[in-house]
């Protein structure tokens, strides 16, 4: 690094108001990026990441200020700018990449205006904006860009939305990009080609780039250094290399060591045998069709879709948004009547079960669904959650029914203290395991697992899959797990199906597909997996704790 | 800060004067209606000879009408009729309303579109003609205007009702309640119902304004209680003949409708404001 950095962070704290007066988020936070250079905040939600980020561009919500410290753009301090001065800088100087396209563009204006509107705001000539769009949107890699210009935001799919987001951040050139969880809302193999994108042009023009991120794989591949954050305070900086391979504080070891992207998966042990009475295939589903609408709107969600789970064994279903995956779980839990196929659950037919059967039914099959803030009823607390299928079922007495959902609680690692609490009084990974016990207070035989991690911290994403591997071991389950996410699927599944468009395009053993992926789809998923780059510098750290 | 200093802030904070005033209005009201009698030592009913359409003074604070009764105690005995009626006419509406949209939002198909399409018919007509179609219907009467002010309102109900239903059915939490065995009417009625309730309840708040102001004037239209009854809205009537000479007779039972209705309306907001 040569001369004054880009951004250099001095200090710099933060806090915000609550009802108990101002509470400090930010601790302190010193660090520095200079020309070109690609600088990662990574930490789990609530370290003081992303409100960092905030404040170095001037968007820190109404209740948040900075305490003292000083944020030096090119050497020149703007943390006491006000707003109107810091308009001339935003979008020129620094500017924005924010996290989701689907909410971010105007959906009433067309792409083109709303990327001529920041070099109007910024007095470009005139004349020279519809040229300059058009560049640009090339430039950033979406097809027919004059076409483009003319369309609305819901006629394009969230990577070019994403792309049109970081034409409007290129757009004049700045000297700084913050890029906050810029893909996190797209799917992996997007979330490669985006990141590539951001990377050639910061390549180009000599850009420095902040990037927060709770993916410490992504960060590995694309940062120069890392910055580690945790309880609004910097555990540790330095080279991505040097974090990586010898991490110096207790917290990025434990970083390193939950992250599926650098976990070396052991091999799996074999599945117990079959239970007496029970048949050897815990799931089978042969030729599943499913369509959705009536006549020439008619979509095939899902086109001859098989597959078979053996007792006791994880099988795991990938795949992009829209390749069907969840419709096939939704039709394997019979929440989807299918339109062809067969499903044989223990060996019965789900497809042929109505009403009262098709209840009693699901104690074999339970689901935990992606989002535990929204799988949960808010009104009802965690003993109510956890007992409402005993009283489906029949146990009538509210005194057993807590009993069991304590007992449950336990099994799950839930202190008993959080029985009485509301959802809303937990954390995610609480949450989650809440909804983990519902699903087995039945003792269901089969699990099916709809991006259950997906939605967690990398921390908690560990705890939760090392939780379920504990129960399949104790409880003889069966799992569908079901992930666009290959690195944690490493971890957990004996056996896979990668979908796309709706058909099987390869399924084998996990570790034979991982290797020796057959089909261009598996590949592509595979090497979208963060931190896929990096990940032979990592020791491993997982076998070295445990 | 020291401990005691933080329950006493987070208090503070959630104090809001004008919502602390609505429901001072509102329970000084409902105590006028229920110890009408420990307000003031006159009648409402009965006048004093020799006391005629004075204007308020120290004995009369708010003045007395052409038969000589004291206007204060008037309008405290007038709310047990006028809040009666308004919580009757939101218990109806309230009932009725939510009953249907949980029917219709639930069930939906055939079901939903004949009771939808029924409550957008009814919404068509004005709530003040609706009402007194109804009251022809059932005859006039104290209680009579009351259920015709709300059989007027469930439309309004069931539309907010059905609305809510559909959007917490979408919810995971409720498919996951179908998905561990959960039968149609216990789903419906340990998640849907509760979870749709909140905004429910403050249109029953709002409701309960507007229904002392539609009961006020179905009695100042002469459909609801016959006089001497002093409901607040027969009151206004009565004083009308006089306005030009006796204004406090109109001026202050007035006063007292919209200081309650506003307040409804107050307390309202703060509900729709709590709800998630």
């Amino acid at each position: 690094m040569t001369g004054i950095p880009v951004l250099e962070l001095d200090r710099l704290a933060i806090s915000y108001r609550s009802a108990d007066g101002w509470a400090r988020v930010v601790h302190d936070v010193s660090f520095s990026i200079g020309a070109g250079e690609v600088v990662a905040l990574v930490g789990e939600s609530g370290s003081g990441k992303t409100t960092t980020a905030q404040a170095v561009i001037g968007l820190l919500p109404a209740n948040g200020r900075r305490d003292h410290g000083a944020i030096r753009l090119n050497g020149v301090d703007i943390a006491g700018w006000p707003q109107s001065r810091l308009d001339g800088i935003r979008g020129a100087q620094i500017s924005l990449i924010p996290q989701d396209p689907g909410t971010s563009l105007n959906p009433v204006r067309t792409i083109g205006s709303q990327v001529a509107e920041i070099m109007t705001l910024h007095g470009v000539n005139r004349r020279e904006i519809p040229d300059r769009v058009v560049a640009l949107l090339r430039k950033v890699g979406l097809t027919n860009p004059g076409l483009r210009v003319r369309q609305y935001p819901h006629e394009l799919s969230g990577g070019m939305r994403q792309r049109v987001l970081i034409a409007i951040a290129i757009a004049l050139e700045p000297a700084l990009i913050i890029a906050d969880e810029p893909t996190s809302a797209l799917d992996v193999t997007v979330q490669a080609r985006i990141l590539d994108l951001i990377d050639e042009l910061r390549a180009e023009r000599e850009t420095a780039v902040l990037f927060v991120t709770h993916d410490l794989g992504v960060a590995a591949d694309r940062a120069n250094r890392l910055v580690i954050f945790q309880g609004g305070r910097i555990q540790e900086q330095g080279d991505t290399a040097t974090v990586l391979r010898a991490p110096q504080s207790p917290y990025a070891r434990r970083l390193l060591a939950d992250a599926p992207a650098f976990v070396t998966p052991s091999p799996r042990p074999p599945a117990p045998p079959t239970p007496p009475g029970r048949a050897r295939h815990a799931i089978v589903v042969d030729g599943l069709v499913q369509d959705f609408g009536k006549g020439n709107a008619q979509v095939r969600a899902v086109d001859g879709v098989s597959f078979t789970v053996d007792c006791g064994t994880t099988h795991a279903i990938v795949g992009e948004s829209g390749s069907g995956k969840t419709t096939t779980v939704r039709s394997v839990v019979g929440f989807n009547r299918p339109t062809g196929g067969c499903i044989l659950i223990d060996g019965t037919d789900l497809t042929q079960l109505r009403g009262e059967a098709l209840r009693q039914f699901r104690r074999k099959i339970q689901l935990v669904y992606q989002n535990p803030y929204a799988s949960l009823d808010p009104r009802q607390s965690v003993a109510e959650i956890i007992g409402e299928p005993l009283r489906n079922f029949g146990v009538s007495s509210a005194a057993d029914r807590l009993r069991k959902a304590t007992d449950m609680a336990h099994r799950v690692g839930l202190d008993r203290t959080l029985l009485a609490r509301k959802p809303q009084a937990l954390s995610g990974g609480q949450r989650q395991r809440v909804a983990i016990a519902r699903a087995l207070v039945l003792e269901p035989q089969i699990l099916v697992l709809d991006e259950a991690v997906s939605a967690l911290d990398v921390t908690v994403q560990a705890q939760i899959l090392s939780l379920l591997d504990d129960l399949q071991r104790d409880l003889g389950l069966t799992y569908l797990f079901i992930s666009h996410d290959l690195a944690v699927v490493r971890r957990i599944a004996d056996t896979i199906s990668v979908l796309q468009q709706g058909r099987v395009v390869e399924s084998g053993p996990v570790e034979t597909v991982f290797q020796t992926p057959a089909n261009a789809a598996t590949q592509e998923l595979l090497d979208a997996i963060p931190g896929h780059r990096r990940a032979k510098v990592v020791p491993d750290f997982a076998t070295l704790h445990s | 800060m020291s401990a005691s200093a933080v329950p006493l802030r987070r208090f503070r904070l959630a104090v809001q004067p004008a919502l602390v005033l609505a429901w001072a209005v509102i329970l000084i009201a409902l105590l006028w209606a229920i110890f009408p009698g420990a307000f003031t030592d006159y009648s409402g009913t009965v006048g004093a000879a020799g006391q005629q359409l004075r204007a308020p003074n120290a004995l009369h604070w708010l003045g007395t009408d052409q038969i000589g009764r004291d206007g204060f105690a008037r309008i405290i005995y007038g709310a047990r009729h006028s809040l009666t009626g308004a919580f009757l006419a939101v218990g109806v509406g309230l009932l009725a309303g939510v009953w249907l949209g949980l029917l219709a939002g639930s069930v939906g198909g055939w079901v939903d579109d004949a009771i939808m399409r029924f409550m957008d018919v009814m919404l068509s007509i004005p709530s003040l003609l609706l009402s007194l179609s109804i009251i022809i219907l059932l005859g006039f009467g104290e209680l009579d205007a009351a259920v015709a002010v709300g059989v007027a309102s469930v439309a309004r109900f069931a539309r907010l009702m059905r609305s809510e239903v559909v959007r917490v059915r979408r919810a995971e939490y409720v498919e996951a309640a179908f998905g561990s065995g959960g039968t149609f009417g216990a789903v419906l009625w340990r998640h849907v119902l509760p979870n749709s309730l909140t905004a429910v309840v403050s249109l029953a708040a709002l409701q309960f304004g507007t229904a002392i102001l539609a009961i006020a004037t179905l009695g100042f239209l002469g459909y609801g209680a016959p006089p001497p009854t002093p409901e607040w809205g027969l009151l206004i009537a009565e004083g009308r003949d006089y306005v030009a000479t006796a204004w406090w007779l109109t001026a202050f039972p007035g006063l007292a409708v919209v200081l309650v209705v506003l307040a409804a309306n107050r307390i309202s907001h703060a509900f729709g404001q709590v709800a998630p």
